[in-house]
Order: C-alpha cells, then structure tokens, then sequence
C-alpha cells in the first residue's frame, strides 16, 4: 500500500536504527573490578567474596549455578542461539562504593546518569532514586520523610548487609532458581537491584525509581530486586532501563519478587528502553494477600528479544492483580511478552491487558497462563491482547493458556489484530495531516489507555519514544 | 475549480469509473446521484487520493493544478474535503487533538477566509464547542476518541464540523444525508449552506435522495450509471427521476 506517489527515501531503515538516543557509552578502564568472559563456579564465588556474602547466599548461589549449567535453553519462544554465553562479563563493578550524592559520583558516571536525565525527575517527581551502573547500583536517595517512616529503600546487596533476616525470609522464595534456566543464573550471579521495605499503613505518596544502565560491551547485567509492602501500605515503584548501541549483545536477566501482604497496593512499572543488542530474560512475580492489590505496568521498547511474563500469584481472599502491557516489535526484534495469573484463593480478580505493535518484520507475542485453582471460588479473570500490525511482513501470536480447577470462575479472553489502518489512515490524511504523523498519532491513540497509567513526566516522555520509533517507518 | 477529465479508475481489476468529466466550481453546488455501486463513491475515494483507486487514465485539477500525483494529504492541504460515508474510529485519539493537528497545518500558510486564526488549543476548544451547538451536537464527543462509539447522525454532524473548520475550497460530500432524520438533515444541510456562503465552497454533493435537494438548492444534478455519467441537468431531472427510476436513463 503507499500512499505518497513521491519515492520515500531507502534511508529510512538507517534512520529507525540511528535514532535511539541512549546510545553513548564510557570506557571500563577506571573500574573496580571486571569479570574475566565467561561463568564458573569461580566466578560465583568470586561475586559472593567481593560482596561478602552471609554463608547461605554462597550455598544458594552455587546451587543456583549448577541448576543453570544443567537445564537445557527453553525450547519454545524466540530464539536465543545467538547468545554467547562464554563472551558474556558477568560481573562489572564500576565504582567503589554507593554514595547519596550526585557529587561524590564518578563524572563519567554522573554525566551518563544526566545525559539520561535521571537527577532530573529525581528532583521533580520521585521519592527516592536508586542508579545502577552495570553490576552495582553507584547511588541512591531517599526522602528524610519515608526514612523516619521506617520506609527502606536500599540496593539488593546492602538490604542483604542490613536485614539479613529480612532477606532471608523472602529472598527467592516466590521465584525459585528452578523456575527456568535465566532465573537460575540470576541468582547464580545476581549484582544490585532494589530492596524495598514499607511498612504497615505507610503511604508512599511518589513513585520510588531505579534506574538500570548497561554502559560495558558484553556486559551482563543481573539485578536482584525485592519488595515487601506490608499490611495495608501503598507503594509505587519504577525501574528505567537503558543500554548502549554496541553491536555485540548484552544480557539481561533479572529476577523481582514482589510481596503484597494483606490490604496493601503495590504498582511496579517498567519503561524499558534497550538497545536491540540486548537480550532480555526476566523473571517477575508477585504474591498477593487477603484484599491486596498489585498492578504490573510493564513497557517494553527495544532489545533483540524480551520474554517476560510477569505474573501474580493471588493468595489471599478477595486479592487483585492487574497487569498492563505494552510491546513494540521493530526490525530483528522479537517481543515475547505476556503474564502469568494464579488464583489460589476465593474472590481473586485479575485483568491482564496486552497491547503490542509490530512494523519493519518484528515480532511481538503475547503469551499467558491463567490458572484457578479449587479453592479459587468465585473468582474472574480478564484477558485483552490487542496487536496492531504496521506492514506486511511484522507478526503477532497469541499464545494463551488457561486452567481451571473449578466451576465457579468467570474468565473472558479478547484479541484482536488490526493492521494500521489503511482506512485510518487515509482518514487522517484527507484532513491533511502527513503519512507519519498520521502513523504515530495511530499508534499512540493505540495505546494511550496504558500510557494514562503512568505519571504525566513519565506518559510524556513514553510518547516521545513512541514518536521516535515511528519516525522514518515510513515505506 | 476542480476538475475531472475523462477519468477512468480501476480498483481490484474492476473499472469503477469510466471517462468521467465533471466541473466544479467554487460557490456551486452540484447533485451527483445514481443508483447503487454505479460509482459514485469510488469518483469520491478517487478525488481525495485512497491508495487502492487506481487511476487509468484522465486528469484532476484543482485550480489548474494537477492533482493526479498527490497524496491524500496534499490534496487536503490543497483545499479538497471528503466527508466520508462511514468516518472511520481511530480509537485513543481525541476529537479534538486531531483536529487542533489539522487546522494547524491546513493554516500553516493559508489564511482562513471564515474565521479569525486561531492560535490556542484552548481558544480551538472553545470554537469547536461553539460549533457542536449550531450543530446540535453533544460538545463533549470532542473530548472523545475520534469516532468511537458516535451515533451515526453524530457522525455525520462532525464531518460537517470539520468542514466549517478547515475551510476546504471544494468539498465532495459522500452520502452525508443518509441515515439523518429529518431535523439532523437540517442541521446538516444549514452547515453546508454556510460553508458554501461564508467561503464560497463547491460542493459536490453524493445522494441517493431528492429530499436533500429540498434544503441544499443545486446548481446542477448529474446521473452517475455504471461508471458513467449519464445525464445532466437540473431540478426537472430530480423529479424525473421520481417519477421513473433510474431505469429509463
């Protein structure tokens, strides 16, 4: 289909690849310390001496490892043959030590943070920050006020310095290193994250955000996060992720257990913007007690291959889980995304809403499991995947899984495949507005009700990226 | 002035237009009717640049300039209008926000001639509402989702809407009475009137029925039979029509 007579330029495809703007990087050469390529019990150990690890953190480790070097690689979704694991740095330490201010911050690190304008909308929307360079999270901030709530907001390895007992109650118990091969190997090598504590009733009124940068080539970045919101406590929580535009991939896999005890509300957002070198491998799960409620707003833009399926394991009485997805597929891209939701106990709702795009031959998938289990009475799931394809020859699957353990559930599933809009946009462009603009005010119409989710800076900037995708996918 | 010479279009393989000439000008209001598939709308598809309108032979003008070439969005910025038969749902883009977009660029450069130029989203909002009310629309589907779930009168109604506010130097209107009843058609009908007095619009105006020519006077009335414009002339063949079908023509 064309709609322009007029020859588009053939440099559109360079200029879809040249436009992500995250895509500077610094040298290692001032780090800490630098993994030699490649994994080995050694450097397990390694990881877990540097950190001085409790005993019990070595043991899981290694067991985790070789649960890793065991299971085979997944033999459904995208294909990861091309990951090298032998090339991959697992562990990169860029700086001494975390420090709360901007100041104390290497430059080179300071400016990438900047460039990112992460001190920026510290500063104005949130409540506390945490920065990961690589391996280690190099910064972190949080309001006096939540501190003298009792509010903890600390990077994975100090939360383990600092309650060890905390963490050791939690730490890997909703997502075991056995639930797949890249959980494993996070839990192996895992390096930074966030460990959120906010205890009972305590409202946190801004969001709290980490921020993830891979700065290194081959780097393998392996954060660990944990969050308990306790006993009727609100909390939001944002990770941003941003890499390199290398041509040798990274690897991504992180591992988020998310506890929602009872009445408590946890929204757990991620804007993910990597470059297509990445491989992405995540792991992401969620408990939720009697009357709780947790809400996954999850934004996948770029990396060569996402899967993620973060999901909700509904435990108690009457609880909530909600999940909204968006993916965008481009060239040699494939997004696997998608949501697990587990009823366990009577009254538990859950909604999972999918919105993929797919252009230039990329692939977006969604894939979900809803299980109900006996004792789930009562209870309803929703499950909306919407794909809009750009071209001809971009792709969208739908891979949809339910079980259900008895009679009394009411589940709804919907999908819908619309190809943008030959008739949307001639529409547009009879009122005069150009092919691009009438392309990127479809696709942002497509999934405005997801980006209303987010705070307005976050919404705004989510756009911009969105724009920019579609600049030059003209053709 | 716009216009057709000797046009013919295919769309999948099947001739839809053959050897059309037309002529259009400005202030003028001119009938196309004709029974069902016989062209019409493909002659409107064509005129405003849909893709799958393939273009055989023959010639459009708007103005002396060629508009064979252009794409849809040219020929708009050019001051054609399509008000559509079914206006399409583009969901998650509001009303408003699109139209803001294509004043901004219908009056990049041209003046409007109806209107003061409005430089604000907040001064655009306030004349959208204004005109829901001469058109006895509801002023808050200009907050909505551009199309989605608007009745089919309402649909119709804000086509006319966006017409008065991008000020077209010739509209072809794509059976806007269907479906009205009687007050919208009114309603309907006084807002072409007013395009056509404020800023001399040429309408050609696509029906399948005489009751529009009641409220919208046409300067002239042409049959349009597969593919082919048949006959011309002026009320006295509306009422002829009536009386005889298009059978005998």
């Amino acid at each position: 289909m064309r709609f322009t007579q007029k020859k588009t330029s053939p440099a559109a495809d360079k200029l879809i690849s040249d436009v992500y703007e995250p895509g500077f990087s610094f040298a290692t050469d001032g780090y800490t310390f630098v993994s030699k390529p490649g994994i080995s019990e050694e450097v397990v150990k390694t990881i877990s001496r540097l950190k001085e690890e409790p005993d019990w953190m070595l043991k899981l480790r290694l067991k985790a490892y070789k649960h890793f070097i065991n299971s085979p690689m997944p033999t459904w979704g995208p294909d990861l043959s091309e990951i090298e694991f032998d090339k991959i740095h697992y562990y990169l330490k860029p700086t001494d030590k975390l420090v709360d201010s901007w100041d104390q911050v290497p430059d080179e690190v300071k400016e990438t943070f900047e460039r990112l304008k992460v001190p920026e909308a510290e500063r104005a929307v949130l409540a506390g920050l945490k920065a990961q360079y690589d391996s280690e999270v190099v910064y972190g901030s949080l309001g006096s006020m939540l501190k003298e709530q009792g509010v903890v907001f600390l990077s994975m390895d100090e939360g383990l310095k600092q309650y060890p007992e905390l963490v050791k109650e939690y730490f890997s118990k909703l997502v075991s290193f056995a639930d797949n091969k890249f959980a494993a190997l996070n839990t192996a090598v895992w390096s930074g994250g966030s460990f959120l504590y906010v205890p009972k009733g305590i409202e946190v009124k801004l969001p709290l955000q980490t921020y993830f940068r891979i700065n290194s080539p081959n780097a393998g970045q392996f954060e660990r996060t944990l969050i308990i919101v306790d006993e009727g406590a609100k909390v939001h929580y944002i990770e941003g992720c941003t890499a390199p535009n290398f041509s040798s991939h990274s690897l991504h896999a992180a591992v988020v257990e998310v506890f929602v005890k009872k009445g408590a509300r946890c929204q757990y957002t991620t804007v993910q913007n990597w470059y297509k070198n990445v491989y992405n491998l995540v792991t992401k799960r969620s408990r939720v007690e009697t009357e709780g409620e947790m809400i996954w707003t999850d934004f996948n833009m770029g990396s060569r291959v996402t899967m993620k399926y973060p999901g909700f394991v509904l435990a108690g009485k009457g609880a909530k889980g909600e999940m909204l997805s968006m993916a965008l597929a481009g060239k040699g891209q494939h997004q696997d995304t998608g949501s697990k939701a587990i009823h366990l106990a009577p009254y538990t709702t859950s909604s999972i809403v999918s919105k993929s795009i797919s252009k230039g031959g990329g692939v977006a998938s969604y894939r979900g499991l809803i299980q109900v289990g006996p004792e789930a009475i009562e209870s309803q799931n929703t499950v909306v995947c919407d794909a809009l394809l750009l071209d001809d020859q971009s792709r969208s699957n739908t891979y949809p899984v339910e079980r259900v353990y008895n009679s009394q559930v009411k589940l709804q599933h919907e999908a819908t495949v619309s190809k943008v809009g030959e008739e949307q946009l001639f529409y547009l462009m009879s009122r005069g507005i150009d092919e691009v603009s009438a392309r990127k005010m479809i696709v942002s119409g497509f999934v405005a009700d997801l980006v209303r989710k987010l705070p307005l800076e976050y919404a705004v900037e989510m756009n911009r990226l969105i724009d920019m995708e579609m600049e030059g996918s003209v053709g | 002035m716009l216009k057709i010479e000797k046009l013919k279009v295919k769309v999948a393989d099947k001739l839809v237009v053959d050897k059309v000439s037309l002529e259009l000008n400005s202030g003028e209001i001119v009938a196309l009717m004709g029974p069902n598939g016989s062209g019409k709308s493909s002659l409107a598809y064509t005129l405003a640049g849909h893709p799958h309108y393939q273009v055989l032979s023959g010639r459009l003008a708007l103005d002396d300039r060629s508009l064979n070439e252009l794409s849809p969005d040219e020929r708009s910025q050019m001051g054609l209008f399509l008000a559509f038969q079914y206006p399409v749902v583009v969901e998650g883009v509001r009303y408003e926000r699109f139209l803001w977009e294509a004043y901004q660029t219908r009056f990049a450069k041209a003046k409007p001639r109806a209107h003061k130029r409005i430089d604000s989203i907040i001064e655009f909002h306030d004349y959208l509402v204004n005109l829901t009310s001469q058109l006895e629309v509801n002023p808050k589907l200009i907050e909505r989702s551009l199309n989605l779930g608007f009745s089919g009168g309402e649909k119709k109604k804000l086509e006319i809407l966006q017409l008065l506010v991008l000020e077209p130097r010739y509209a072809v209107l794509d059976e806007t009475d269907s479906g009205l009843d009687i007050d919208a058609l009114q309603v309907v009908a006084h807002g072409v009137r007013l395009a056509v007095k404020k800023f001399s619009l040429g309408v050609l105006l696509i029906t399948h029925y005489q009751r529009v020519l009641d409220y919208l006077k046409p300067d002239r009335v042409l049959i349009m039979k597969s593919g082919k414009i048949v006959a011309s002339g002026g009320k006295e063949l509306v009422k002829r029509l009536e009386k005889e079908g298009y059978k005998e023509l």
